[in-house]
């Protein structure tokens, strides 16, 4: 018995009238945790009830506070009937079980009915008394924070990154249970919130668990799921990169590592480098390698051997059940067996190596979903490694979810076992292929990692895509180690992450390498593809801006297998067309590498689609992209040549205008020596695998492999023009926009505190069935276009301004219906440096700008505290001018905070009654608020909705529902952090919208799921004026340190 | 192919200022982005037109949505769906209360019924104004009174609390307010040339001096009915018409004090008894209710007009009412000089007001 959860029921307000004859309500509460139910006292007659109950008190294990919530229900005593419910509250109390989060939630609370939304709010207190508990054989993880954030958190700093931790819970759907036909539809949402709810908190809980197990106390970058799989059930999974945290107070957590980091030696990477047998069958014993050099990574025959055996194997993976190679605790065959003793030996022998406790704890997959690390953390990036299978779910057959069985919540720990494994078995197959390909670059890390699925009728297709890389083991360690290793090879911190990983003779993919046009020490890639940030050290030329590749698909409908089939076949041409049309994109715009992609492939009856979303730089390091070459068919027609050369010409033309939009002049003007262009064909062989088995089906695709410099586009086809064209009709984003899909946008720094997040949804119905694949990319081509059109639109008053995290996701909801709904955040930022910066492109601007621009430089140094080491001189004196120049920051802190100022203009007349009750949220999906500085994180924020209505038309139609019910959630979200005390959600994403319409039967329903981390910020100003001497003194030593 | 969905939600309601004002003015969404791309916007921001129709509609939606915490503008504080900053907050309540002096002018002291409702599309069609708009300002003015009707305290600042409104706009739905209650005569033709600004100048003069609050503000009583008593009282003023001594007395000291002071000095004689009849008259009437609506209408008739075509200018006006007011007091027999000092501060600063053209 070691919790004691206390709830009280303060009062309620808005409430409403549930009474027609006297226009009012007679309210009461129940308050119920597991099993136990507490009821105030009825509140007669008031819309503005007062009960002030009592501290109801619940006894429960550790375990039950992490899976259950807190469920406050809101009724009107009826005399004569039953009570009718207004609407209920779901308070999640995990963020109270840690000692560094919230210690109290206080404040109103909407109360939310899935029918009519929102009807009022309640005031509540809860609280809880945890008991410590040393039982090693807990089933609680009661402690361990989460954060959805993918980088460090701001004000942690990590001791150790343990690796990837991984779990899915599994039950059946309570809207496809036998009883959902005869509940109403109220009980039938609501048992699903609150079965989600429970399977969340099991989830967490159990991740937690394996993160003690680990050594951990934290997860970084927890990424949760939910698959609605329709009948066979309902399937919520979580991945997360467990670490070892601790608090700083006002150290950015850079400083310390950084001087510590440089000395020591990498002991790690050969090491990491002989795991390269995950999959070794064809190739022989594995080659231990001297990590001193690259070159000898491998003998050159055995490498590509190797790499295409894997091809062939691919498909094979899920018979063999290669899948589980090295994992721990389940059961495995003879040849699994081998295998981990292979995996292990691998383990073992890094074990055994003296840095042992840094980093190696990586346990089966060496999987990060940070997507932002520590400077000197990420040492190379091979490129990007994803990983496609089509699962038919009607295999599933679970007898333990059978008809008979009746349906009791939290009862899944009979039926379970089963379940989870077949998915389970799933996603390690997709994980173990991701290992291998991430070998076949010369990488023993995936970093940026992410899963996703897509689910139409019974079949799935499981995605998985993350960054090939190295990463440095010294980072964690507490002193300097290791030191007579590789010492000049410390890489350089501007270009070293572009340096590649793999053996030069024996690259995977053909790719034109040259030396880093930085250093001019190490080779790199003409291309660099990557699912990650752009590192905050990185040297970049000009801006970023987001790139898209969309593609559409039709395909007939079909059932069962043959069509698991043919959307196996037709995933390869999708991914590969996607990754031409990126790379076209890349070089119209004159760039060179891609950072935060993400490929989203959607599956519906009769299409597929395909949205690749990444923000495009020009890396300092890398080669400057070749123009775009058009090669005509037939030359003898000179009307056609004509054509030809006046497309050429409309190319050049747009290059060299993006050139100058995103300020793209290399440094140097070395032109590079024009080798022979890559044919085509080579591409396509490696792209298209043969697939073997129908069903299970894993497509692959390296999305890093180079392309000549001398991109040579044919155009004998019709598809070819359409490439161009929609090449060509991509509009440029309007004057004083700039957009991006990464945390930040490269070559913006110097962002004011004016924020808007925001969340956009279109639908679009495609009347006319027989549409070409033609007419159908052009239709989604244009769909998001005018979606972001309509966002600069919408947010023209912040320009100048740039859309960060611009985060799309596509779904095919019904039959000819897209839906596309967009997530993101629009920061403003000052005109003046970007000017500059643009002036001394390439080169890191802050020195200069430092002597002309001493107050904007306070923002950039607080935002990025990773940058501030690279300009040591700038901390103390940017610093010491915080008080010379107020107006600036004044100005800025108007624009987002407008609270002081407009609150007493509007209430000139000191009425107590007003404004003061609702405080500002922020809400971002970035893990950082410009200006201000998070002095506390309060606890993940997990919210699950489902929204209904029978009166659509009387609701405003779709768009009028889904409207209130994305405001209603934003509201929920806000309340529920204020109540936490926080000022802001950080990190915030909308990660399942599911909408469904039947306008004859003038019904909708919604469901969303939205996540992200609570937290307090400061502003830096207040935070200043409060302690400037500490603060000047922490950024001088971390100057110090920095040189 | 078509857009069958489209939303946008900022975690700040965005809201368009002259998409507001455009909503308000009762603008169809078609016609609105009209407007809006006549107003330019587009080639301020490379729009298309599909782009302004969608942020039109979005607007309008959130308009709507919005509409119903405008009716209680303190909930628009304390309400959790809509993020909106304070300064904002004050802004949609103070344009959604806003009026059109037009529209206010036909509608200023008649009874805010259902009836008058049912004739608000004849007021459209008069003022220019909306239907959609008239309604709104209609139901505002209603609302507002509904609310304030059975308050105690000061009238305008009830009006400041309840509604959140700036200073300015508060004390014209008091005026407002008054008018409708006390159901003054405002729509006759001779009337027709005084403006909203003229009538909620007056309101506020009465309002401040000749209800029960302006005598005592701290009395439970309201601000929207005038002071009883004191319109009884006001009956004792006929002595100055009634009686020939004091009536002549009173007349030869304020042709003593203007003589040579104006040029309309003997058309100011010769009509001496007929103004100084008119006005107190209107004040021994004020007893009657029906005689409280035509109140306006008597001064006009009877003082402003007269003067009028004598040709006086405001300064004469001025004058006159100064020294008017001011004799009575030197008259021996005339002993009630609170009750005519009330009346002829408010009466004087009401003709000033309303002698214009």
């Amino acid at each position: 018995m070691p919790g004691k959860l206390k709830a009280k029921i303060v009062a309620g307000r808005h409430l409403p009238v549930m009474d027609r004859a006297s226009d009012l309500t007679d309210a009461f509460v129940e308050v119920k945790f597991g099993n136990t139910t507490y009821k105030t006292d009825v509140y007669p007659k008031s819309l503005n009830p007062q009960w002030n109950s009592e501290w109801f008190k619940f006894e429960v294990d550790d375990e039950d506070l992490q899976d259950e919530p807190l469920q406050i229900t809101v009724l009107d005593h009826d005399t004569y009937s039953a009570n009718d419910a207004i609407g209920k509250v779901y308070i999640d109390i995990d963020p109270l079980l840690c000692s560094e989060a919230a210690t109290v939630i206080s404040g109103w609370l909407p109360i939310y009915d899935t029918i009519h939304g929102i009807r009022g709010e309640i005031n509540v207190l809860v609280k809880v008394d945890l008991f410590n508990d040393l039982n090693r054989f807990r089933q609680s993880s009661c402690g361990v924070k989460f954060f959805c954030t993918t980088s460090i958190p701001r004000c942690y700093r990590a001791i150790m990154v343990h690796g990837f931790v991984e779990e899915l819970v599994v039950n059946e759907d309570p809207e496809y249970q036998w009883i959902d036909r005869i509940r109403t539809p109220r009980a039938s949402n609501e048992a699903r919130q609150r079965l989600i709810f429970l399977m969340s908190g099991e989830l967490q809980r159990k991740i937690g668990l394996k993160v003690l197990e680990m050594g951990g106390n934290a997860v970084v970058g927890y990424l949760q799921c939910f698959d609605l799989e329709g009948e066979s059930g309902l399937v919520v999974r979580a991945i997360g990169t467990a670490c070892t945290l601790e608090k700083i107070s006002t150290l950015p957590s850079t400083a310390t590592h950084q001087s510590n980091s440089s000395p020591s030696k990498d002991m790690k990477e050969p090491v990491f480098g002989e795991e390269v047998p995950g999959i070794p069958l064809s190739s022989g014993p594995p080659t231990p390698l001297r990590a001193q050099t690259f070159s000898s990574f491998s003998p050159s025959k055995s490498y590509s051997r190797q790499s295409s055996s894997s091809d062939t194997e691919l498909s094979l993976t899920p018979k063999t059940g290669m899948g589980s190679g090295g994992s721990a605790g389940k059961e495995a065959g003879p040849l699994k067996a081998l295998l981990r003793q292979q995996t292990q030996s691998a383990l073992e022998q890094r074990g055994v190596s003296s840095s042992s406790e840094a980093f190696v704890r990586t346990g089966e997959y060496p999987f990060f979903t940070l997507t932002s690390f520590p400077s000197g953390f990420l040492l190379h990036v091979g490129g990007v490694v994803s990983a496609r299978s089509v699962k038919l779910l009607d295999r599933i057959h679970n007898p333990a979810l059978g008809n008979t069985r009746s349906y009791k919540l939290l009862d899944w720990n009979s039926f379970t076992a089963d379940e989870p494994e077949t998915r389970d078995a799933w996603w390690e197959e997709i994980r173990q292929e991701i290992k291998s390909h991430a070998k076949a670059l010369g990488c023993h890390a995936v970093v940026g990692y992410s899963e996703s699925t897509s689910i139409c009728e019974e079949v799935c297709i499981l995605s998985a895509s993350g960054t090939a890389a190295i990463l440095s083991s010294r980072f964690m360690q507490d002193g300097p180690l290791d030191t007579e290793h590789r010492f000049e090879e410390v890489v350089p911190p501007g270009c070293g992450f572009c340096h590649i990983p793999y053996d030069e003779l024996n690259i995977p993919f053909p790719a034109q390498l040259t030396y880093c046009y930085s250093c001019r020490r190490s080779k790199v890639p003409d291309v660099l593809f990557t699912t990650i940030d752009l590192p905050a050290d990185a040297n970049i030329t000009g801006k970023g801006c987001l790139i898209q590749a969309r593609l559409c698909r039709t395909k007939k409908k079909a059932q069962g297998e043959g069509n698991a089939t043919a959307i196996s076949n037709l995933l390869p041409f999708l991914e590969y067309e996607l990754h031409t049309q990126l790379m076209n994109k890349l070089k119209l715009r004159g760039m060179n590498a891609l950072f935060g992609l993400r490929i989203q492939i959607s599956v519906g009856e009769t299409m597929l689609l395909g949205l690749a979303s990444a923000t495009g730089v020009y890396l300092t390091a890398l080669p400057g992209p070749g123009g775009i070459q058009i090669a005509g068919k037939t030359p003898s027609d000179i009307t056609y040549e004509q054509h030809i050369s006046n497309m050429q010409k409309k190319i050049n033309d747009t290059i060299a205008k993006n050139k100058d939009l995103y300020e793209i002049n290399p440094p140097e003007v070395v032109e590079e020596i024009i080798g022979s262009p890559i044919p085509e064909p080579r591409q396509r062989s490696r792209l298209f695998r043969s697939q073997s088995e129908s069903s299970d089906e894993v497509s692959e695709l390296d999305l890093s492999h180079g392309k000549k410099d001398a991109f040579v586009l044919e155009i004998d086809d019709t598809d070819a023009v359409e490439d161009i064209h929609a090449l060509l009709t991509d509009s440029p984003t309007p004057q004083g926009f700039y957009s991006c899909n990464t945390e930040i946008m490269p070559g913006i720094q110097n962002w004011t505190s004016a924020i808007q997040m925001f969340t956009s949804v279109r639908v679009f119905r495609l009347n006319n069935a027989n549409l070409t694949n033609q007419g159908l990319n052009k239709i989604f081509s244009d769909l998001c276009e005018n979606l972001l059109k309509s966002l600069y639109f919408k947010l023209r008053s912040m320009v100048p301004c740039c859309l960060c995290h611009l985060n799309f996701t596509v779904a095919i909801p019904e039959d000819e219906l897209i839906q596309v709904a967009v997530t993101a955040v629009a920061m403003s930022f000052d005109k003046e440096q970007i000017l500059e910066n643009g002036k001394q492109s390439g080169e890191k601007t802050l020195t200069k700008a430092i002597t002309e621009n001493d107050e904007q430089l306070q923002f950039n140094l607080e935002l990025n505290p990773e940058s501030s080491h690279a300009n040591p001189l700038s901390s103390p004196k940017g610093l010491s001018e915080v008080g010379s120049h107020p107006s600036a920051r004044a100005s800025s802190m108007e624009k987002a905070s407008p609270l002081p100022e407009g609150r007493s203009r509007s209430l000139r007349s000191n009425r107590s009654y007003s404004g003061t009750s609702v405080a500002v949220v922020k809400m971002t999906p970035l893990s950082f608020i410009p200006g201000a500085k998070i002095i506390k994180y309060l606890g993940i924020i997990n919210m699950f909705f489902i929204r209904e209505t029978t009166s659509l038309r009387e609701e405003g139609g779709v768009s009028g529902f889904l409207h209130s019910f994305i405001a209603e959630v934003f509201a929920m979200v806000r309340a529920h952090v204020a109540a936490l005390g926080g000022n802001a959600v950080v990190s915030y994403s909308m990660k399942e919208c599911v909408f469904m319409e039947n306008p004859n039967k003038n019904q909708a329903q919604c469901l969303i799921n939205v996540s992200g981390d609570a937290v307090i910020f400061v502003r830096e100003s207040e935070l200043e004026a409060a302690s400037v001497q500490p603060q000047s003194t922490t950024h001088t030593s971390n100057g110090g340190e920095g040189t | 192919m078509s857009v069958e969905l489209d939303v946008f939600v900022g975690n700040t309601t965005i809201m368009d200022k002259e998409v507001y004002q455009l909503w308000l003015n009762g603008y169809t969404v078609n016609d609105a982005v009209k407007v809006r791309i006549e107003g330019g916007v587009m080639e301020e921001c490379e729009a298309s037109a599909d782009v302004l129709l969608s942020d039109t509609m979005d607007q309008y939606r959130t308009f709507q949505m919005c509409e119903r915490l405008l009716h209680h503008p303190a909930k628009l504080a304390n309400q959790l769906l809509f993020q909106i900053p304070p300064d904002r907050q004050a802004m949609l309540i103070e344009r959604y209360y806003a009026f059109d002096d037009l529209f206010v002018r036909e509608v200023l002291g008649k009874k805010l019924s259902k009836g008058t409702k049912k004739d608000l599309d004849d007021v459209s069609a008069k003022t220019g104004v909306s239907l959609k708009s008239c309604r709104r300002q209609f139901d505002n003015f209603k609302r507002v009174f509904k609310v304030v009707e059975e308050l105690k305290g000061p009238l305008v600042e009830n009006i400041r609390q309840h509604f959140l409104l700036p200073d300015q706009l508060a004390r014209d739905y008091a005026a407002i307010v008054f008018f409708a209650n006390n159901r003054f005569e405002t729509g006759k033709k001779k009337l027709l040339y005084l403006t909203f600004q003229d009538f909620a100048f007056c309101a506020g003069q009465l309002i401040n001096h000749w209800t029960l609050g302006a005598v005592d503000s701290m009395m439970e009583d309201m601000d929207v009915d005038l002071d009883k008593e004191f319109l009884q009282d006001l009956k004792d003023l006929k002595i100055l018409i009634t009686d020939k001594d004091l009536l002549d007395q009173h007349k030869s000291l304020v042709c003593t004090a203007l003589r040579g002071k104006t040029s309309v000095f003997n058309e100011m004689e010769a009509n001496f008894k007929n103004l100084s009849r008119g006005l107190v008259n209107i004040a021994a009437k004020l007893i009657n209710a029906k005689d409280v609506r035509d109140f306006f209408i008597d001064l006009v008739e009877k003082f402003i007009e007269p003067c009028r075509s004598d040709k006086w200018t405001s300064i004469d006006m001025n004058l006159f009412l100064t020294h008017y007011t001011n004799s009575a007091h030197i008259l021996d027999t005339f002993k009630h000089h609170a009750v005519w000092t009330r009346y002829m501060g408010v009466i004087k600063s009401c003709i000033l007001r309303m002698y214009h053209d």
